[in-house]
């Protein structure tokens, strides 16, 4: 068992884990962070994604003991005091979401974006949701989602 | 879908890296990006006694030019912007894994992990770069064609590190092209080829349809057709050999030709 610090959505973590532990199940199961949520388990379906010093990752290809000493990003960290983020607003208002599954990882994937490109285009935004699976919605209302936050 | 236990240690300089290298060996992995390799540690294809991360190494994060070539440090991330100088990388990075993966998975992972189907193996061969590894008592640097053995084998030991890989920088007259043809993109590719052209200068090499990236020979008149009569590709569930030959073919011309575009360009 490795101790570990991890500051997660601003509350800082001091807790004990075995190093097989993935960070994905070290949210869900041990902070009671559910809104990252585990599709595939190996890379492919981004649904666990979160922010991990600014940067998108996929919980499930990391160990909880590596984020020791990092700060982490979930989709419970976006809105503040109940006041959903733009780009929340925007996937609410253009149906961007059915089931909801895969919400999370798509917000915080196209959060790094928006924050890395200052007017992505379609083409580019497409390109990043090709590594966010999306089995119900279907893209077109989630693209123009992310769209309408790029160019405003 | 979780690892099997496992013991892991991330030791804060190159030194104490290597000494446990020389310690274990054959029982650690070396864990980077881990992009391919938590995936196979979830799945328990790989099932490591001790992992080794080497993230916290501050000597592997170096970016720099040397004699006409950028070194690239073992914990460089596919996203680094700087990769984007080469134009054969900036073609060939947007197929590497996907937006979030790049931001985790590192260079030199991709190359020590030798996916046949990978594409900065592909590049290093093309552009004949080189992987440059330590050990506690000796260091080497070995030619990519002589780096990549067979699938996911590298010419790499036990007690050895990858610290570094070398990239030829680009050259004045010479073009580069990078094609590749997937399913679905961001998905491992059927095929692949990249080709660097200057006047009657020619290198071409494919990925994907063979067990390591390798460089071939061509006929310049009829590059495509010379390259896919060099290939035995075995075939998968997705496509025959037969078809996969096509492949070579049709990427090996096109590779070229676009080289041979941006050369004269």
């Amino acid at each position: 068992m490795i101790p570990i610090e991890v500051r997660v959505n601003g509350r800082r973590y001091a807790e004990t884990v075995e190093p097989r532990l993935l960070l994905s199940d070290f949210l869900r199961s041990r902070l009671a962070l559910t809104g990252t949520h585990v599709g595939c388990e190996h890379g492919v379906c981004g649904a666990c994604t979160v922010r991990l010093d600014g940067v998108a990752v996929r919980s499930c290809l990391l160990l909880a003991v590596q984020v020791d000493g990092a700060e982490v990003i979930t989709v419970e960290g976006l809105a503040r005091d109940g006041k959903l983020t733009r780009l929340q607003q925007a996937f609410h208002q253009h149906h961007a979401l059915q089931c909801g599954f895969c919400t999370p990882g798509i917000l915080i994937a196209a959060e790094d974006l928006l924050s890395r490109e200052a007017r992505p285009s379609r083409e580019d935004i497409v390109d990043m949701l090709s590594g966010q699976l999306c089995r119900c919605t279907g893209y077109t209302s989630i693209v123009n989602a992310i769209a309408e936050v790029a160019e405003a | 879908m979780k690892p099997a236990p496992l013991r892991y240690v991330r030791p804060e300089t190159l030194e104490e890296t290597l000494g446990v290298l020389a310690e274990h060996g054959g029982a650690t992995k070396v864990l980077a990006g881990g992009q391919s390799l938590v995936p196979a540690l979830n799945m328990r294809i790989a099932r490591p006694e001790l992992l080794v991360d080497i993230n916290g190494l501050s000597e592997l994060s170096g970016f720099r030019p040397e004699n006409g070539s950028f070194i690239v440090g073992a914990t460089i991330r596919q996203a680094d912007t700087r990769l984007l100088r080469h134009p054969l990388l900036a073609e060939a990075l947007p197929h590497v894994g996907h937006f979030v993966t790049r931001n985790r998975g590192t260079v030199a992972g991709s190359i020590a992990h030798a996916d046949p189907a990978a594409e900065l193996p592909l590049c290093l061969v093309v552009l004949g770069g080189s992987v440059c590894t330590k050990s506690a008592s000796s260091e080497r640097e070995i030619p990519a064609s002589d780096f990549f053995v067979a699938h996911y084998t590298t010419a790499l030991e036990p007690d050895e590190l990858v610290v570094e890989t070398r990239w030829p920088a680009p050259q004045a007259k010479w073009g580069y092209a990078f094609c590749e043809f997937a399913q679905r993109r961001g998905d491992y590719a059927l095929c692949m080829a990249a080709a660097a052209a200057a006047g009657k200068q020619l290198r071409v090499a494919v990925g994907s349809v063979v067990d390591r990236p390798t460089l071939l020979e061509v006929d310049p008149e009829r590059p495509g057709e010379s390259a896919a009569a060099q290939v035995e590709p075995w075939g998968n569930v997705h496509a025959s050999p037969a078809y996969l030959k096509h492949l070579v073919r049709v990427l090996v011309d096109r590779a070229v030709e676009t080289a041979r575009e941006r050369s004269a360009a």
